[in-house]
């Protein structure tokens, strides 16, 4: 009877809000909870214990979280400019090819076909220091005669492992520059060739500011996938040496199944999320102004 | 100082050849309007002259130099667009002042040549404005003006007026007219529109599939068509032809309906040869509402039925039938005409044109 009161279209939405609710909601929550809380996977009975703040106080005061925060943004920061670098590269020469750019296209996007866990695991071999295909290499050629430790040293483990992300990501930026490039107009390109400039000057003033929005989309699905960076990472050196290339993604897997203290785990995770946030947002504000800028249509 | 030339200027897309060498003289400060039919080869013509297209044979010359593997920035010209091509990130004013700032000119001088143009062109209020928010018309003005701001030697103009309406292209096209008498400079303009070319331009050039098929003051071309191609072209409504067969001293239609032969090509003409006979409307009028020529010995007159009437207010067209089809009259001082009622039809010979049926060329050439 009472059922039969509600409307038709909330009546009809009621499974589905009933299945997001179940899977999203509700893990949401009990995260979001778990995190003031002292829950170890442990001791479940700890779940009941509220202690406030007490979590975050602990994320916040650990030099441990701060220096992995800190290496993110870093990390961060490097993988997405070279990508963007590199695949705006890429893109202006597929852009050139006059034949064959369907294949170059296609063969483009192979990187982004592949399980970053497996990118993990190619990677680990070809910088491996006693029979890596990058050691090998270097000293097939003569450039050095020792065993370049690529994943044992700290700054080299970092190096290596944004190679692996750059190349596994770069694609992203290369794809959507390239569609920006195709969409372009070509009478402002010619219009500025008879104003007097140069190629160069034509990149510069016409060219990038129109691919600048196509390249702030790239960067915004880009910095939420590499600030939840974990897979290539935890293959590659899980964390080490040392902590070296310790992410925050790393450590908070780490304290939620190493330490099995999910409550600290969740807290760090809620920081590790408001960043993601907050470079999204920031890109997302970049990418509206650009449009703007060009005066884009969509 | 910058006359352009054009020596057996040939274009080829790969085994496709769009423009077949062609010649042309544009002399200093000349307005040149480039037309004919979609297609036929103008704008590659232009952006050749640009430099935005590479020549596949013959010489292009502005000034005193070759300028074939020169690049756009290196010839000294402005190009306006059909699209506009303005840059959508920039304002107005940096778009106008946009080739003056490559060239390394001071602020002060960009800012006070940029507010030259505008005020000429009545954009002085839009400076600050982006494309995005601009109308038609005067989006339009603007790349006129980021032509006009650096000064030129030659302006390339690929159918401006195509994307705007009627009564603004009217204005426009006044404008361009105006500025091409500020300028002083070398103007090339590319239409389809003959009704622009005819108004604006020193000499037209008409072409047709990658030829040229007549080059000549709007009269020459309107008076004296060197081709059956171009009085159809020029001239709007467009002139009346039909082929008819030459028997002694008459002209004989398909249908059987005859007209003597004009006066000056009685000489040229032998019984059975087949000619295109041509009569502009305003040589076709309704007796007594013409533009008579004054040799009243050259003028046919036949009754013939009128099929429908335009009226215009000072003119009327008037359809008439005749060899089978509708011939257009343009009538002076026009009165009504029921459509079904004949009346008497004035054929101004001493204005006709005769062209070889198989070639299409002018008899009088
Ligand atoms: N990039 C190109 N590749 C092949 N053919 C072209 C190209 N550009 C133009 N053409 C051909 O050249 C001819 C002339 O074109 P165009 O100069 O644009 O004509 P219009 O007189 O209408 O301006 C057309 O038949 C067109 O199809
Ligand atoms: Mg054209």
């Amino acid at each position: 009877m009472k059922l039969s009161r509600l409307s038709a279209p909330v009546l009809l939405l009621f499974p589905a809000f009933l299945v997001l609710a179940a899977v999203v909601v509700v893990p949401l929550a009990l995260s979001f909870y778990s995190s003031f809380t002292p829950f170890r996977l442990t001791k479940p009975e700890s779940l009941y214990v509220f202690i406030g703040l007490r979590n975050y106080m602990t994320v916040v005061s650990s030099s441990d979280f701060w220096v992995a925060f800190g290496r993110t943004v870093l990390f961060l920061t490097i993988a997405l400019n070279a990508e963007m670098l590199l695949g705006l590269g890429l893109a202006l020469l597929v852009s050139k090819a006059v034949r064959g750019q369907r294949l170059l296209r296609t063969m483009m996007m192979f990187p982004m076909m592949f399980s970053p866990v497996l990118v993990g695991f190619q990677f680990k071999f070809l910088f491996n220091d006693n029979i890596g295909l990058i050691n090998n290499g270097l000293q097939a050629l003569g450039l050095t005669d020792q065993a370049i430790p690529w994943l044992i040293n700290g700054n080299l483990a970092l190096f290596s492992i944004t190679v692996a992300e750059v190349w596994s990501s770069t694609s992203v930026f290369a794809i959507l520059i390239l569609a920006g490039l195709l969409a372009m107009p070509r009478d402002p390109i010619e219009a500025a060739h008879v104003d007097g400039c140069t190629p160069l000057q034509t990149f510069r003033y016409i060219i990038w500011p129109y691919l600048m929005p196509f390249a702030f989309i790239a960067m915004t699905i880009r910095s939420l996938d590499v600030a939840r960076a974990y897979d290539i990472v935890k293959i590659m050196t899980d964390g080490g040496p040392a902590k070296r290339t310790e992410l925050l993604w790393t450590l908070v897997g780490r304290t939620a199944y190493g330490d099995a203290r999910m409550g600290l785990a969740n807290a760090m995770a809620y920081f590790a999320i408001v960043l993601s946030i907050l470079f999204t947002v920031y890109f997302f504000r970049k990418l509206a102004a650009a449009r703007q800028q060009i005066g884009a249509e969509w | 100082m910058a006359p352009v030339s054009l020596k057996k200027l040939v274009k080829r897309y790969g085994a496709l050849e769009v423009v077949h060498g062609i010649d042309l003289e544009v002399k200093d400060r000349e307005f040149i309007a480039l037309v004919g039919p979609s297609g036929c080869g103008k704008s590659t013509t232009l952006r050749m002259i640009a430099g935005l297209e590479d020549v596949s044979g013959g010489t292009i010359e502005i000034g005193d130099n070759v300028v074939n593997d020169l690049p756009p920035r290196a010839r000294n010209i402005s190009m306006v667009f059909q699209s506009y091509a303005l840059y959508p990130h920039m304002t107005v004013g940096e778009n106008m002042g946009f080739s003056l700032k490559i060239a390394g000119r001071p602020p002060e001088e960009i800012k006070e040549k940029v507010a030259d143009a505008a005020a000429i062109l009545d954009l002085s209020h839009l400076l600050e404005r982006r494309p995005s928010q601009l109308s038609g018309g005067q989006r339009q003005r603007v790349a006129m003006g980021r032509a006009i701001v650096r000064r030129p030697d030659v302006f390339l103009f690929d159918e401006p007026l195509s994307n705007l309406d009627a009564k603004l292209r009217t204005q426009v096209r006044t404008e361009i007219k105006k500025l091409h008498a500020r300028m002083q400079a070398t103007m090339i303009y590319v239409t389809h529109d003959q009704v622009e070319a005819m108004t604006l331009s020193d000499r037209i050039v008409i072409m047709r599939d990658g030829h040229i098929e007549q080059i000549g003051t709007p009269e020459d071309v309107f008076k004296r068509p060197l081709t059956k191609f171009v009085a159809g072209f020029i001239g709007s409504p467009p002139m009346n032809m039909d082929d008819v067969t030459v028997d002694g001293g008459k002209l004989v239609f398909a249908t059987g309906a005859t007209l003597p032969i004009p006066p000056k090509f009685r000489q040229r003409l032998t019984t059975g040869q087949k000619v295109t006979f041509g009569l502009r409307p305003d040589d076709f009028y309704p007796t007594g509402h013409g533009l008579n020529s004054g040799d009243a010995e050259a003028v046919a007159e036949l009754q013939l039925p009128v099929s429908i009437t335009e009226p215009l207010g000072n003119e009327t067209l008037v359809f008439v039938g005749f060899n089978g089809r509708d011939w257009v009259s343009r009538m002076l001082n026009p009165r009504p005409l029921p459509s079904g009622q004949t009346i008497k039809m004035s054929f101004d010979l001493l204005q006709a044109h005769l062209f070889d049926l198989t070639t299409g060329k002018s008899l009088v050439a």
